[in-house]
């Protein structure tokens, strides 16, 4: 633990700067993969223990994408339709299968897909570690905020992220498909008793949130190393998100995944061991005492 | 009459304990290869810590992800007992239950007054902080690299544990002991509060069971088992890692759990037995372990639906098994 490692950066402006935006970082790519975990679990009441992959092989698909046509936002394209359209293989093959089983049951079948498509991600891709590198279009100098190094790319990931998750919040809040998917999570069962297609609208849950986990993955991929298994860390980490912001709030998740990115990038400054220490006695602070989360419905 | 039942059924286990313990001590001199008795070791500790947490899973309707921070302390408590104090191998294996027990009433104590998938998500916290606290207490743990070093003094009433033969059979012997406690835990009274509360707990609280107390008591019950197999474990690799503390374990053993059988005493250890062969024999079969075993998996969860042992025990007509699906 270093304490005055970490009063020294919170007093200078440069390190709050550069920690701030990093941090910010963090937490707008964990916001899209857990929205996409809440998301499902707000409608099917369904954990999804294989998001992390999603975000593994919509970064791995938008680093492909991104090899062939040159483009990064073609490959972040990529890797969100392309999970989009796992998500839907996802559910229709295989989770549509155990709804309303045990919670063991789905984490088995979950579980199965992550040790696969690991598996076939070191097949494809090979082993090792993979490099996207900076689009050519961000290879241009750092902005000096109040003396902190800022790449412009980072403020692109925050900006996109911030338009992907307002773009969510205003589909579910003020559309038609929304407010069904809303019913659908307080009472499947009258909103399939209305004429509404809920086989179809589970799909389309999962579609979108496979779609939000390969995005994050896609925008990620510059500014991570590519290797099979990176799906678990962020599993961890949106799992944390999800029941601290309450599970089947995207508002609770997108507040709680940025708290949870400053936490990381401060952590690593005050007491580097453990920064995971910290999260995990948030997650069961905020659990003993508000079990439905900061912002979840009342569970009974 | 209903006692003299419950009499016979216990000599009966013991027997068939006592006679799988005198085979066991007499396969190397026909086997003698090493491997045999690697694997024997190996499958004690698990198969201990997965019925254990089958204590919780299959019987009393917890299920928890984070079983594996006690097979891990365990680990750590023995082998930390053993190399920095001077105490004799029984009298640290007793310590290491107490403090496990110990431990396992404050973790219990906040756990199970959660439900469902709270309490699934309260439990891996923990020990994801526990495993947190492992790697950064250098000083103490070793870290990342681990408790080496080896266990000193292993003997037991005078027999070295040392050799390979005599820690096998000794593995053996717990096992079967483990076994025959936890099966005499579930058949009492205590046991029958366990399924009551799984199959209804308002109708539990109702006929006078004090929920809560039962849920810790089984929490514990099932921590002080599981810091067995993580004892076990530290012999065979002569000290603690961080591996043996981290989530993996406790997917291990509730993979173990599923495969085998929710339903059945045996399920955990016949899968514990099915997940450390399929281990050992896809990995020396091809490099893509995970998608070997992931297929195998999708096979069992999707066609079987349930555990080897609870789909044996239905063919065979018996009584239908606590399915999970």
């Amino acid at each position: 633990m270093d304490a005055s490692a970490l009063l020294d950066c919170v007093t200078t402006s440069s390190c709050l700067v550069t920690q701030t935006t990093s941090g910010l970082i963090v937490g707008m790519l964990l916001f899209l993969v857990a929205a996409g975990l809440t998301l499902i679990f707000g409608v099917l009441k369904i954990v999804n223990f294989a998001h992390g992959t999603f975000y593994m092989l919509g970064a791995y698909l938008a680093y492909t994408v991104f090899q062939i046509t040159g483009s990064y936002w073609l490959g972040v394209l990529g890797g969100g339709l392309g999970m989009a359209l796992f998500g839907v293989l996802f559910e229709r093959f295989l989770i549509r299968r155990v709804y309303g089983a045990n919670v063991l049951m789905q984490l088995l079948i979950c579980y199965a897909v992550v040790l696969i498509c690991d598996d076939l991600v070191k097949i494809v891709w090979g082993p090792d570690f993979r490099a996207m590198g900076m689009p050519p279009e961000f290879q241009v100098p750092p902005l000096f905020i109040l003396g902190g190094v800022v790449p412009p790319f980072y403020l692109v990931l925050i900006a996109v992220s911030l338009l992907i998750g307002g773009g969510l919040g205003l589909t579910l809040g003020l559309t038609k498909i929304g407010k069904i998917v809303r019913a659908a999570a307080h009472n499947p069962d009258m909103v399939s008793a209305l004429g509404i297609n809920t086989t179809l609208l589970y799909s389309l849950v999962f579609a979108a949130g496979g779609a939000l986990a390969g995005l994050a993955g896609g925008l990620a991929a510059p500014v991570r190393s590519l290797t099979p298994g990176m799906g678990f860390s962020i599993l961890i980490e949106s799992f944390i998100v999800t029941v601290i912001g309450g599970m089947g709030s995207i508002g609770g998740a997108l507040i709680a995944a940025v708290v949870l990115g400053l936490i990381r990038s401060f952590g690593t400054i005050g007491f580097p061991q453990f920064t995971e220490g910290l999260m995990y006695i948030a997650m069961i602070i905020i659990l003993v005492s508000k079990p439905s989360g900061l912002f979840g419905k009342e569970i009974v | 009459m209903a006692s003299g039942m419950v009499r016979t059924r216990i000599w009966r286990d013991i027997l068939a304990g006592c006679l799988l313990v005198a085979v066991l001590a007499i396969v190397p001199a026909l086997i003698p290869a090493r491997a045999f008795q690697d694997f024997v070791i190996r499958c004690s500790s698990m198969a201990l810590f997965a019925t254990s947490l089958n204590l919780l899973v299959g019987y009393t309707g917890l299920s928890s992800f984070g079983h594996g921070m006690f097979f891990g302390l365990g680990t750590y408590s023995f082998a930390l007992l053993m190399q920095r104090t001077g105490v004799a191998l029984p009298v640290a294996f007793l310590l290491t239950l107490l403090i496990t027990a110990v431990t396992a009433v404050a973790v219990g104590a906040i756990c199970i007054r959660l439900r469902l998938i709270y309490f699934a998500f309260v439990t891996l916290a923990m020990q994801m902080l526990l495993h947190s606290v492992v790697i950064s207490w250098v000083g103490l743990t070793g870290g990342d690299q681990g408790l080496m070093g080896g266990i000193p003094r292993r003997s037991v009433l005078g027999v070295d544990l040392g050799l390979q033969y005599n820690l096998y059979v000794f593995s053996a012997v717990v096992l079967v002991a483990g076994l025959l406690l936890m099966r005499h835990i579930v058949n009492t009274a205590f046991g029958t509060s366990l399924r009551m509360i799984r199959d209804n707990e308002v109708r539990a609280a109702f006929l006078g069971i004090v929920v809560w107390r039962v849920k810790l008591t089984v929490f514990v019950l099932s921590a002080v088992f599981a810091s067995v197999g993580g004892m076990v474990m530290s012999l065979f690799v002569s000290g603690a890692y961080p591996e043996l503390i981290n989530w993996p374990i406790s997917g291990d053993a509730i993979f173990a759990i599923v495969m085998g059988g929710i339903g059945s005493f045996l399920g955990p250890a016949v899968g514990t037995m099915i997940l450390l062969l399929l281990n050992d024999v896809v990995t020396r079969q091809t490099e893509y372990y995970g998608l070997a075993l992931g297929l195998i998996i999708l096979a069992f969860a999707l066609g079987l639906r349930r555990g080897v042992l609870d789909f044996i025990t239905e063919r065979l007509g018996g009584r239908p098994a606590g399915g999970i699906s």
